[in-house]
């Protein structure tokens, strides 16, 4: 069976060594500004850091991916153009773009480079995917997390290129790369160039029995009982009361991570290139668990062998993980 | 934004520390913050604005707090009765072995969020800002501590570590 590449991320520097060391094909990461999206404060990279990041990287046989993978604002191409032309110079392995823009002016500046497409491009069907690749020469198509593995299998066989999956981390599937409910909410920017749920903005509030209130700006997002788990506060995991339903409701997305441990054969036999660790904002520890569970597993299918599969739960987004709609499209 | 609470909630389990006045801790504090900033003069960079933000940190089974305010021009750490906390921006709130854990990488930070055993409060880009900084540490933080005060103090923090991986007890709560 053809092993597939484990694409890990990386917030810091610290962060990338400890995935190149816990066996990572391929990292991804970006700089600490909205080219990339997890524009995070305190996150993400110098040009130096880079640098020598990518130094440490290819020393060891693992490749760097710039995630560029937000939308620039109409005639403010400029930051973008500049990391792009950064990039290059430091040789990353290839660039994650969402926004035709970019990926346009990446194919006819620097022909060479390699294109993978965003998660944030939502390019879900053979068409879109064609045209990705046609127009701008894309290599690889992060797919968005709304396909069976059946769906991903049938997909595969119609695109000229390869396949990217999720295989663990965040459950965000809300038309990706296309939420405006930060905006909405907080004025500021989305995804689309470059933070979700500014920490600027988040409030925690603990009473004295112990729950806790999340808020965004002047919204309340949740309240967690003393003995519930808690969540990110984002507007998309956030639990409302509505006119649908009696008491407190997760109108979009739930409070839970995606974990396809048990999928990966499934996934690998459908034909999936590279699997992908969800993750730049968490820890060094986070990182260093999740890539080397997954390099071993990954390694124990690719070789024959059943995999050992590490419990992964106390790892994840209110302690719940799920396989979502690579089993079945009626996971809620 | 300047919180100041009057008392903090009493620590449920006290640790075998006699209660003793703080200020013989308060030197070893301030060459343990120093010491950490001068190894790793670039992680300030990641702090942002927020290089004068004050944080407490609070191990809520120790008798004391941490006051920490990581300017590069003035680092400072020191030490506050649980009865008389200082004004402070943020607070970071667990068990100490759980605190413990966190400055040693051998815990994910968000994980313990989810599972409620650490609690923020306060501005939450400060902590964050602070969080992503000390991750960018290589290595242990905590092993940086007790390798600066010799065979003894690594022997403490080998103990600590075995007893923070061992199953949840009542002891240990």
């Amino acid at each position: 069976m053809t092993s597939p590449e484990l694409v890990c991320p990386a917030g810091t520097p610290a962060a990338l060594r400890t995935a190149v060391d816990a066996g990572a094909d391929a990292v991804y990461c970006g700089f600490q500004n909205a080219t990339n999206a997890r524009n995070f404060p305190g996150l993400n990279f110098t040009v130096p850091e880079l640098e020598r990041s990518v130094a440490y990287a290819h020393a060891k046989g693992t490749k760097v991916l710039l995630a560029m993978n937000t939308y620039p604002p109409a005639g403010k191409q400029a930051l973008w153009k500049d990391a792009i032309d950064t990039g290059i110079r430091l040789g990353v392995d290839a660039f994650i773009v969402a926004d035709i823009g970019v990926a346009h002016y990446i194919a006819t500046t620097y022909p060479d480079a390699r294109l993978h497409l965003s998660v944030q491009a939502a390019a879900s069907n053979p068409e879109s995917i064609r045209y990705y690749c046609q127009e701008f020469g894309v290599k690889r198509v992060v797919l968005p997390r709304i396909l069976t593995v059946p769906e991903i299998r049938n997909l595969a066989a119609e695109v000229p290129c390869e396949i990217e999956t999720f295989i663990f981390g965040n459950h965000g599937l809300m038309v990706e790369g296309r939420c405006s409910l930060t905006n909405y909410i907080t004025g500021l920017s989305t995804n689309l160039d470059g933070v979700c749920s500014p920490a600027a903005q988040v409030e925690y509030k603990r009473d004295n029995a112990g729950n806790l209130t999340t808020q965004l700006g002047e919204f309340t997002i949740d309240c967690f009982g003393c003995d519930e788990t808690a969540g990110y506060p984002t507007i998309c995991k956030g639990r409302y009361t509505t006119p649908a339903h009696d008491g407190g409701y997760y109108a979009f997305e739930e409070p839970i991570s995606l974990n396809l441990s048990s999928l990966l054969p499934d996934l690998i036999g459908a034909g999936v290139h590279a699997l992908k660790i969800e993750g730049r904002q968490r820890s060094r520890a986070y990182v260093k668990k999740v890539v080397s569970s997954f390099r071993k597993a990954v390694d124990d299918i690719s070789s024959g062998r059943t995999a050992q599969l590490a419990d992964l739960l106390a790892l994840t987004e209110g302690q719940k993980e799920t396989q979502g709609a690579f089993k079945s499209k009626t996971w809620r | 934004m300047t919180q100041h609470s009057a008392t903090l909630a009493p620590p449920k389990f006290r640790p075998h520390l006699p209660v003793l006045p703080l200020f013989p801790l308060q030197p070893i504090l301030k060459r343990i913050v120093r010491r950490i900033g001068a190894e790793n003069p670039d992680m300030f960079n990641r702090l942002g604005p927020h290089t004068k933000a004050r944080y407490l940190i609070d191990a809520t089974n120790l008798p004391f707090t941490l006051l920490l305010q990581p300017d590069p021009e003035n680092l400072s750490l020191t030490a506050h009765f649980r009865t008389s906390p200082p004004d402070h921006d943020a607070r970071i709130a667990g068990k100490f072995l759980d605190l413990m854990r966190l400055l040693d990488s051998d815990i994910d930070g968000d994980a313990l969020f989810f599972a409620r055993d650490l609690i923020i409060t306060g501005n939450t880009e400060a902590v964050v800002c602070l969080r992503n900084a000390l991750d960018d540490v290589d290595g242990s933080i905590a092993q940086m501590v007790a390798d600066m005060f010799g065979p003894l103090a690594r022997a403490a923090l080998a103990r600590l570590r075995r007893v923070a991986n061992k199953p949840v007890t009542k002891d240990t709560q």
